[in-house]
């Protein structure tokens, strides 16, 4: 996996977003959503990114989508530099990365026609004309495998999950390389959770696309990632294949994240890890360790000096986390 | 296809259902609007009775509405009994039913007087509702889309907001000559900054929604943005609320004219023949009684298309399968 050149590098990403108040709206502090993140994504891969609500998750997609200014750091798309890039430089990048949102009911256009939502990219980079442009958005319609009469229908004659498949289509549609799936299945229910995850690598077997999945349903990364960074208020805590993320996970977090996962076997025995309190303020980040607010092995250290990431001892390679700690104990200490 | 892969934890592979898309619904257009919005088919329909009058209004029975009769000054309309008389009689034509609304301290006709007035309120009420929702849609637009100017635009639009729209439109009208144009242009002016906040608020927050990110993304330009994306869902509420400043147009322009700073007074709008009749209101209240029931009516059935068009152009609430 590591010889495929990397469809997107990501090096110490920031997005600070700052706050406004008082009488002349001046700034009056920040808010740390996203403070430096670094991963890649190969060509045809599939990367996780989960975390609670508020971790910084989607503010990564939407950096690398440049919907708005990043604070700091580079995104590189196959080699070039995006994240720099003057709005007229900009435009071929975008037809590359794409964009599915969570919520299907206002991610398209209630106003315009399915064929036009999915016409859209492709006019705007001059892909396709006139009956070639037809041929084309019916190509779609059947990839994400609905009926082609349903191009001349509005969005709200649609379930949920079809709309999700719209969304999809419209973001083939410029034939992406990588398609950036916000929460995609999120607010989906769960049959349709499961239809729409299988056409997704479907998809991503045939078309060779790479996704970044954000998520924070552990079940449905498991299902279809192959590698996972796991997220705590703007950092990377871990970040490892699926496999090993899933069968020896290493920080303290990860493994309160995966403890929370309901298992359907009344029978199985569990080690709950029980996180306490609230997700600190991302404007007044805990020094040190982020997480050492809420983590049951903290100890001084955490609390001073910021855990850099660095190879998980004794795991396999490419399997990468933010902790002091070589070893993380089992169980969480009884008398604290 | 990975639909028979063992399925994980908390996933339940469903298999993959054949889309079944619901059937659309045929129903004739005007038998559809009527069954589903009621309240917008009375409105409507009022209102084109109304509009019709006033185009009609020279072939509706009506006489020079500027002729003056002194003769036959203040002749009370016809009762109960002089149209029976009348009918009795053959039809033929005594005088006592020859003015239907009665005449003013001129002998002017109210019912002509009425009739044209309703030319009058319409164009001036069309006329603001128009040029206040186009003027808004640009300052709104511009103040939604170029952040430095919004906050310069939104303080100069809540300073005229400060003052009541009336008042404005009084100081406006004391600046020039009473004339119809100048009438619509002081109402309009009055009426602009309620609409670019409206727009400015709609812009604002359909830039916050998913479906204009992903057009983002997937390459669209700004102006295209505007066009496709922004425009067409601004224009249901602007509809609306245009709807409801024609009403308060046509009120405004009553009001203007009462007071007598509004159309000249040669002109017979609703405003003027309420302000002649004002003095003579305790001994003969048809004079005001008639134009201000016709203010009534006009306003009820805009405000009645208004509210109707509110609930039909919201696509959501239009779903109703």
């Amino acid at each position: 996996m590591n010889r495929t050149p990397k469809l997107l590098e990501v090096n110490a990403l920031k997005k600070h977003f700052p706050l406004h108040g008082g009488l002349l709206g001046g700034t009056t502090g920040y808010v740390y959503a996203v403070d430096g993140v670094t991963f890649d994504i190969a060509k045809g891969e599939t990367l996780s990114l989960v975390g609670e609500s508020g971790c910084g998750k989607s503010t990564v997609g939407k950096s690398i989508l440049r919907l708005f200014p990043i604070t700091d750091g580079e995104v590189w798309l196959d080699g070039e530099r995006v994240d720099n890039l003057p709005p007229r430089q900009l435009r071929p990048m975008r037809r590359r990365v794409q964009v599915v949102f969570q919520d299907p009911f206002s991610s398209l256009n209630p106003r315009q026609r399915v064929r036009d939502v999915i016409a859209e990219p492709i006019l705007n980079f001059g892909l396709a004309h006139g009956s070639e442009l037809d041929d084309r958005v019916a190509e779609l319609m059947d990839k994400v495998r609905l009926p082609r009469d349903a191009m001349r229908r509005f969005p709200h004659e649609f379930s949920g999950g079809q709309r999700q498949r719209i969304g999809i289509a419209r973001a083939l549609a410029p034939g992406s390389d990588l398609i950036i799936c916000d929460e995609a299945v999120s607010a989906l229910d769960v049959s349709v959770k499961a239809q729409i995850v299988n056409l997704l690598s479907d998809l991503q077997d045939e078309l060779g696309l790479a996704l970044l999945f954000i998520s924070h349903d552990l079940a449905v990364v498991e299902h279809i990632t192959h590698r996972v960074a796991v997220m705590y208020l703007g950092k990377i805590v871990e970040l490892a294949d699926r496999r090993t993320l899933f069968s020896t996970p290493h920080h303290p977090y990860t493994r309160a994240l995966l403890s929370a996962v309901p298992v359907p076997d009344p029978k199985a025995e569990r080690h709950r890890i029980i996180l306490h309190g609230d997700v600190p303020s991302p404007i007044h980040p805990p020094s040190g360790c982020r997480f050492h607010t809420r983590c049951p092995f903290a100890f001084d250290r955490c609390r001073v000096e910021e855990p850099q990431l660095r190879a998980a001892p004794g795991s396999s390679a490419g399997h990468v986390m933010a902790c002091h700690l070589d070893q993380v104990p089992r169980e969480v200490p009884q008398a604290a | 296809m990975s639909t028979s892969e063992p399925s994980v934890a908390g996933i339940v592979a469903a298999p993959d259902l054949p889309e079944v898309l619901p059937p659309r619904k045929e129903r004739g257009r005007v038998g559809t609007v009527v069954y589903r919005h009621p309240t917008m088919a009375f409105g409507g329909l009022l209102l084109a009775l109304v509009v019709a009058m006033a185009i009609f209004a020279p072939w509706l029975g009506t006489v020079d509405p500027t002729a003056l009769a002194p003769a036959r000054r203040t002749r009370p309309p016809p009762d109960l009994i002089a149209w029976l008389s009348y009918w009795f009689a053959g039809g033929r034509h005594p005088p006592a039913v020859q003015y239907w609304f009665g005449t003013d301290m001129l002998g002017r006709d109210v019912y002509s007087r009425v009739l044209y007035g309703t030319r009058v309120s319409l164009i001036v009420g069309f006329a603001v509702a128009f040029f206040s929702a186009v003027v808004g849609m640009v300052i709104g637009l511009v103040s939604g889309f170029v952040r430095w100017l919004d906050a310069v635009i939104m303080r100069i639009m809540d300073g005229m907001m400060s003052i009541p729209s009336i008042l404005l439109a009084i100081a406006l009208m004391a600046l020039t000559r009473g004339s119809v144009r100048n009438v619509i242009i002081a109402i309009t002016i009055a009426e602009v900054p309620r609409v670019s906040r409206l727009v400015r608020g709609v812009v604002l927050s359909l830039r916050e929604q998913p479906y204009v990110e992903a057009a983002i993304a997937s390459g669209t330009r700004t102006p295209k943005i505007i066009i496709k994306h922004i425009l067409p869902n601004t224009l249901a509420p602007l509809t609306v609320q245009a709807t409801f400043i024609c009403a308060a147009a046509m009120i405004s322009e009553a009001i203007l004219s009462f007071i007598g700073a509004g159309t000249p007074p040669i002109i017979p709008s609703w405003g003027n023949i309420m302000a002649e009749g004002r003095a003579l209101w305790q001994v003969k209240p048809y004079i005001v009684f008639f134009p201000a029931v016709f203010l009534s009516i006009t306003v009820l059935a805009v405000n009645l298309l208004g509210d109707g068009l509110r609930d039909a152009l919201d696509p959501r609430l239009a779903k109703r399968i």
